[in-house]
C-alpha cells in the first residue's frame, strides 16, 4: 500500500511540474543571486547544493528554505526513470518521447559527472615561455619543494583548504611539520603600518618586515582572492621558525632542515601535464579602424619527451585544441598582447552533450511528425 | 465586389510602397548621390549615408534634422561646420545636465554652440564617470556620458573632410603642393645641422599640423587604398593621405575629389560640387567596384525602410483583423471580407519584412541575428511567419490579429533599440563564426518567437473571453475558445522544440570556445528558464492539471520568462553574453511584467465572470 502510493508520487506528472516550476524558480534565483555573490559562488550555492540555506547575518546555524540543483536534478532524474519503467508500454506514437525523454537522462548524468570530474585551469604564457602544468584559476596550495637536487624538485603541494583548517600538517616525504598558525583566505599585505594592518612577525623570510590584513572573499567574476598565512616548520629538533607565505610574493623562500634545502611558496594550484607548449606568438587582430577584436589566436609548440612528439599547433577563437584528454581554448590575453592565457579542461563527459542533443532532437522531430501528419490529414479530410 | 475589397487594400499598400522607391531628381547640391559613396566606419564599408544616420540617430535619435535629410547635414557638418555648430543637433532630455550646461529648459534640441563653453566641464564630468562602474551609475551621469560620446562624435565628424576654418581647402592644397619641396630641403638642411630656410619650414609645418589634427581625429576613413594595394581594408583618413605625401606619397584622386567638393560646397556653387562628385564617382566605379555597390545597396536599403512600411501595413492590418473579430456574429459577411483583407495585407507585409530581413542578411553576410537589434526583427518575424500558418489553418482571423500585432510590436522595439548606433555593426571575436549564428542564434530566437507567439494567444484568450462572447462563437464545427487552445497548445509545442534545441545548441557552442557545454551564464540561464517553462506547461496539460484556461495562463506567464531571457539578463550587466546592456528599456520590462501579471490575475478570475462563459454556445454561420 506504501509502496503503491510511493510509486504513484514518483511517477506522477504532477511531481515533475512541480519539479519543473521549482527548477525554474531555482535557477532565477540563482542569476539574480550571481550579480551580488558572483558567477562562483552563486553556482556553489544555488546549484551545486542540495539545499539552498537561509542563516542571518553573523548567526552560526543555518536552516535549509530551497531544494538546491543537485536534489532537484535527481529527483527530476528520478521522477524520469520511475515513469518511464512503470509506465512501459512499446507504442508507437510514444517512440519519440521516449527517445526525448532518454537523451535528457543522458544529458543530466553526462552534466553530473562534468560536475564531479571536470577539471578546470588555466595556463598563462608569456611570449616564448614554456610551461609543462596549467595552474587553477582560483585555488591556491602551499608548495614544499625540495630543492637540493638542481635537476629534479620534488614538490609536496598542501591545498588551500587544508590549510585553512589550520594546525599541523604532515607528509612522509617530508622530515619535519608543517604547522598553520594563522590563514586568511583573502588579504592584503603592507610594508608599513597602514590603517587596519597588524605586523606579521614571522621570524624568517620575506614577513618578517610586513603588515597584513584579511579582506573579504572577493565576488566579482574578474578578481580572485589572494591568500597568505603564517606557518611554521618543526623538525623533530625543535622549530625552524615561522614564516609568512603569500600570494602574493612572487618568490619563493629558502631554507634548509636535514641537511636538504628547500623552499615555501604559496601559489595557484598547479596540474602538471606529461607534454609542454611553449607561446611562439600571440596575434589579437582588430577590424581596420577600429579596436573591436576580429579575432585572438595563440601558435603554439608542442613538445612531448616520451613519445618524441614535436609539431606546432594554433588554436583561436571557437577553435580549440584537444590533446591527451584535455581541451585547451584562447580564454583571454596579456594588456600588452606579449602574453596569452589558455583556458585547459580536463573532462571525460564533453561527449555527452553531442550525444544528448542528438538523441534529443531527433525524438522531437519524430513526436512532432506523428502528430502533424495525422492532424494534417484529418483537415484535408474534413 | 467584396471578394475584390482584400486585393484592392493589397494594391494600393503595394502601390504606396513602390512609391517610395521613386525619387524626383536632384536640385541643388546632389546629396543623395554623395550619400552612396563608401567609406570606411566600425571595421566596414559603408554609405556616408548610414554614417549620417547612425551618427544622428545616437545624437538626436532621429534619422534627420527636421526637414534636412541625414547626409545633407553630415555634408554641412563636413564642410561647412560654422553653420552646422549652429543647428539645433543634440538632445537633451535629463534636468540635472541641462541645469549643469546653464540651457534653457524644455528645448529638447540644443546646438553645439550652445554647449560649447561648458566643454571642459563635460570631459571632467566624463573622465570621472567613466570609473563609475556601468551598473551604479545615475540617471544624470548616463545623459553625461552619452552626451560626452555624441560631442566627440560630431567633433570628430568636422573634422572628417577638411582643416577646421578652410573655405578653400582645393586652394589650400595646391598651396600645400607647393610648399612642399621647399619645406621638405629645409627640414632635410636643419636636420643636417646647416642652415636653412626658416619660412619654407615654418610654411610646411603650418599644413602638416593642422594634417595632423585630421589623421588624428577623423571619423569616418573616406581614403580608399591604393588600387595595387595589398588589403582592400587598408582605407586611410584625409589627414594620413596628405602627411604621407610628405614622405613621397602622392597626391590620391579621392583627396583631390573631396577637396574640390568642399571648396565649391563653401562658395555655394552646386554645379561644381556636383561635377567634382561626379567625377569621383566614375574613378571609384572603375577601381573600387564592389564597395560602390556595397554603399549604392545600402543607401537603397535605408532609404527603402521596409520595416517602417511593414509597421504601417501591420497596424492596419491588426485593426482590420480586430473589427473582422468584433463583427463576426452580427455582420458574418462585412466580417469575412475584414478577415481576409487583414490576412493578405499580413502577407504583404510580411513579404516586405522578409525582403527587408534578406536585404540586411545580404548586406551584412550573416546570419539573421547578430545583435540584439536584429534579434527583435527577426523574433517579429519568426511571429508573423507563424501567424499566417495558424491563419491558414485555422481561418478564423485569430492568427492574422497575433501576427500583426507581434509584427508591429517588435519592429518598433527594433526601432528604439537601433538608437545605439549602427545596426550591422562588425562582430567581435567570439560571435563571429556563420555557423554558430546560424544554427544557435536562429534556433533560440525562433524558440523566443514561438514563445511569445502562444503567450499573445493566451493574452487574446483571456481580453476575448472576459469582455466578449466570442469565445463560445463557432465557426465551421468548433468553438473559438477551443480553436485558440488547439493553436496555443500545437505553438507551445513548437516553443519548446526550438528553445530546447536551441540552448543545447548554444552549450555546444559553449563548449567549443570556453570549454564548457554548461556555465550557468545568465543569458544560458534565461533560455534554460524557458525551456523549462514550456516543459511544464506540457506536462501539466498532459497530466491533465491544467485544461483551456489554465493552459492560457500559464503560457501568458511565458511571455514573463521569455522577456526577462531576452531583456532582462542583460540588465544585470554581468556574464559572458551580456552583449546589449540597456538601462532605459528596464522601466519598460517592468511595465510590461506587470501587465502580465495584470492579465493572467484577469485570467484566474472565476468563470462566473467571463462574459464568454454567460452565453450559450451559438453559431456565426448565416
Amino acid at each position: 500500500m506504501l509502496l503503491e502510493r510511493l510509486i504513484k508520487f514518483f511517477t506522477s506528472l504532477r511531481l515533475t511540474v512541480v519539479l519543473l516550476v521549482l527548477s525554474l524558480v531555482l535557477v532565477f534565483a540563482g542569476t539574480l543571486a550571481e550579480v551580488h555573490l558572483g558567477l562562483y559562488k552563486a553556482q556553489t550555492e544555488f546549484f551545486r547544493s542540495f539545499f539552498i540555506y537561509w542563516h542571518p547575518e553573523n548567526a552560526a546555524w543555518k536552516i535549509p528554505v530551497f531544494p538546491g540543483g543537485y536534489l532537484l536534478g535527481m529527483a527530476l532524474l528520478l521522477n524520469l526513470v520511475a515513469a518511464h519503467v512503470s509506465r512501459f508500454k512499446f507504442s508507437r506514437d510514444k517512440i519519440g518521447l521516449w527517445i526525448i525523454h532518454a537523451g535528457l537522462i543522458l544529458l543530466i548524468l553526462g552534466q553530473l559527472a562534468t560536475d564531479m570530474f571536470a577539471v578546470e585551469s588555466q595556463m598563462h604564457l608569456r611570449q616564448s615561455q614554456m610551461k609543462n602544468y596549467s595552474e587553477s584559476d582560483r585555488r591556491d596550495e602551499l608548495a614544499v619543494t625540495d630543492i637540493t637536487d638542481k635537476k629534479l624538485e620534488t614538490v609536496v603541494a598542501i591545498p588551500e583548504r587544508l590549510l585553512a583548517r589550520k594546525g599541523d600538517l604532515r607528509n612522509v616525504q617530508l622530515p619535519f611539520v608543517v604547522s598553520v598558525k594563522e590563514f586568511y583566505a583573502n588579504s592584503l599585505l603592507s610594508t608599513n603600518a597602514a590603517p587596519g594592518f597588524t605586523q606579521v612577525n614571522a621570524e624568517s623570510g620575506f614577513g618578517a618586515n610586513l603588515w597584513w590584513k584579511q579582506v573579504p572573499r572577493e565576488t566579482a567574476m574578474d578578481r580572485r582572492d589572494l591568500p597568505s598565512a603564517l606557518v611554521e616548520i618543526v623538525t623533530p629538533q625543535g622549530s625552524l621558525g615561522t614564516w609568512l607565505v603569500s600570494d602574493w610574493l612572487e618568490q619563493p623562500q629558502p631554507f634548509t632542515a636535514n641537511g636538504r634545502a628547500y623552499s615555501l611558496q604559496l601559489r595557484l594550484e598547479r596540474f602538471y601535464l606529461p607534454f609542454s607548449l611553449r607561446l611562439l606568438r600571440f596575434q589579437h587582430d582588430v577590424y581596420e579602424g577600429t579596436d573591436i577584436p576580429k579575432n585572438f589566436s595563440s601558435r603554439l609548440l608542442l613538445n612531448r619527451p616520451d613519445t618524441s612528439e614535436h609539431r606546432e599547433v594554433l588554436i583561436y577563437m571557437n577553435n580549440p585544441l584537444r590533446y591527451d584528454g584535455r581541451t585547451f581554448y584562447q580564454a583571454s590575453f596579456d594588456p600588452d598582447n606579449q602574453g596569452t592565457i589558455l583556458q585547459v579542461v580536463k573532462n571525460p563527459g564533453w561527449l555527452t552533450p553531442y550525444l544528448a542533443c542528438v538523441l534529443i532532437a531527433t525524438g522531437m522531430v519524430v513526436q512532432f511528425l506523428s502528430h502533424l501528419i495525422p492532424f494534417l490529414r484529418k483537415r484535408r479530410i474534413s | 465586389m467584396k471578394k475584390f475589397v482584400p486585393w484592392i487594400l493589397v494594391a494600393v499598400f503595394a502601390a504606396w510602397v513602390l512609391s517610395t522607391l521613386h525619387h524626383p531628381p536632384e536640385t541643388g547640391f546632389h546629396a543623395r548621390d554623395f550619400g552612396r559613396l563608401p567609406v570606411l566606419l566600425g571595421g566596414r564599408v559603408q554609405p556616408f549615408d548610414s554614417v549620417a544616420r547612425n551618427t544622428l540617430l545616437q545624437i538626436r535619435e532621429r534619422q534627420s534634422v527636421g526637414e534636412m535629410s541625414a547626409t545633407a547635414w553630415l555634408m554641412e557638418t563636413m564642410m561647412d561646420p560654422d553653420r552646422a555648430d549652429r543647428r539645433d543637433v543634440f538632445r537633451i532630455d535629463n534636468l540635472e545636465l541641462l541645469n549643469l550646461l546653464q540651457l534653457p529648459e524644455r528645448q529638447k534640441y540644443y546646438s553645439f554652440s550652445q554647449i560649447q563653453p561648458h566643454l571642459d566641464d563635460i570631459s571632467k564630468q566624463a573622465q570621472r564617470i567613466n570609473n563609475v562602474e556601468d551598473t551604479s551609475r545615475t540617471a544624470f551621469e548616463r545623459q553625461l556620458l552619452k552626451l560626452a560620446n555624441a560631442l566627440e562624435v560630431y567633433q570628430r565628424l568636422k573634422l572628417s573632410l577638411c582643416p577646421p576654418g578652410t573655405t578653400d581647402f582645393a586652394g589650400q592644397l595646391a598651396a600645400y603642393e607647393q610648399a612642399i619641396p621647399a619645406g621638405v630641403a629645409a627640414a632635410q638642411a636643419r636636420e643636417a645641422g646647416k642652415s636653412y630656410d626658416q619660412a619654407a619650414f615654418n610654411r610646411l609645418i603650418d599644413f602638416l599640423s593642422s594634417y595632423n589634427d585630421l589623421s588624428k581625429f577623423s571619423y569616418p576613413l573616406v581614403v580608399p587604398p591604393a588600387p595595387d594595394a595589398k588589403s582592400r581594408a587598408d582605407w586611410q583618413n584625409i589627414g594620413q593621405s596628405l602627411m604621407n605625401v610628405v614622405h613621397g606619397g602622392e597626391f590620391v584622386p579621392a583627396v583631390k575629389a573631396y577637396a574640390a567638393m568642399a571648396t565649391a560646397y563653401n562658395q555655394n556653387q552646386p554645379a561644381a560640387f556636383n561635377q567634382a562628385l561626379d567625377d569621383y564617382r566614375r574613378w571609384l566605379g572603375e577601381w573600387f567596384v564592389p564597395e560602390t555597390r556595397q554603399g549604392v545597396q545600402e543607401f537603397f536599403f535605408n532609404e527603402f525602410q521596409p520595416f517602417y512600411q511593414a509597421i504601417v501595413i501591420y497596424v492596419t492590418a491588426f485593426l482590420l483583423a480586430v473589427i473582422a473579430l468584433l463583427t463576426f456574429a452580427f455582420a458574418p459577411k462585412l466580417s469575412e471580407t475584414l478577415r481576409c483583407s487583414a490576412f493578405w495585407l499580413v502577407v504583404l507585409g510580411g513579404v516586405i519584412h522578409t525582403f527587408g530581413l534578406v536585404f540586411r542578411m545580404w548586406l551584412e553576410g550573416r546570419p539573421p541575428v547578430t545583435n540584439l537589434y536584429s534579434s527583435a526583427i527577426f523574433i517579429g518575424w519568426g511571429c508573423v511567419m507563424l501567424g499566417i500558418i495558424l491563419e491558414r489553418v485555422f481561418a478564423v482571423g485569430l492568427g492574422s490579429a497575433v501576427a500583426s500585432f507581434a509584427g508591429f510590436v517588435t519592429l518598433i522595439i527594433a526601432h528604439n533599440l537601433s538608437m545605439d548606433g549602427d545596426t550591422m555593426e562588425m562582430l567581435r571575436a567570439v560571435l563571429d563564426t556563420n555557423f554558430w549564428l546560424a544554427t544557435h542564434v536562429v534556433v533560440v530566437t525562433l524558440g523566443y518567437a514561438s514563445t511569445f507567439m502562444a503567450g499573445l494567444l493566451g493574452v487574446t484568450y483571456v481580453l476575448l473571453g472576459l469582455f466578449t462572447p466570442l469565445l463560445k462563437y463557432k465557426s465551421g464545427d468548433m468553438e473559438l475558445g477551443k480553436v485558440l487552445t488547439k493553436m496555443a497548445y500545437g505553438i507551445v509545442c513548437f516553443a519548446a522544440l526550438f528553445s530546447f534545441t536551441g540552448t543545447v545548441l548554444g552549450g555546444i557552442w559553449a563548449d567549443q570556445s570556453w570549454g564548457r557545454f554548461w556555465g550557468w551564464d545568465p543569458k544560458e540561464n534565461g533560455a534554460l528558464l524557458i525551456v523549462l517553462w514550456n516543459a511544464a506547461i506540457l506536462h501539466a496539460r498532459w497530466g491533465g492539471l491544467i485544461r483551456e484556461r489554465g493552459l492560457m495562463n500559464m503560457v501568458i506567464f511565458g511571455n514573463i520568462v521569455t522577456s526577462w531571457s531576452w531583456f532582462g539578463v542583460n540588465m544585470l550587466g554581468i556574464g559572458l553574453h551580456s552583449y546589449g546592456f540597456m538601462d532605459a528599456a528596464f522601466w519598460w520590462l517592468l511595465a510590461f511584467v506587470l501587465s502580465q501579471v495584470g492579465l493572467i490575475l484577469l485570467g484566474l478570475l472565476p468563470p462566473g465572470m467571463w462574459r464568454s462563459s454567460q452565453t450559450p454556445p451559438r453559431s456565426a454561420a448565416p
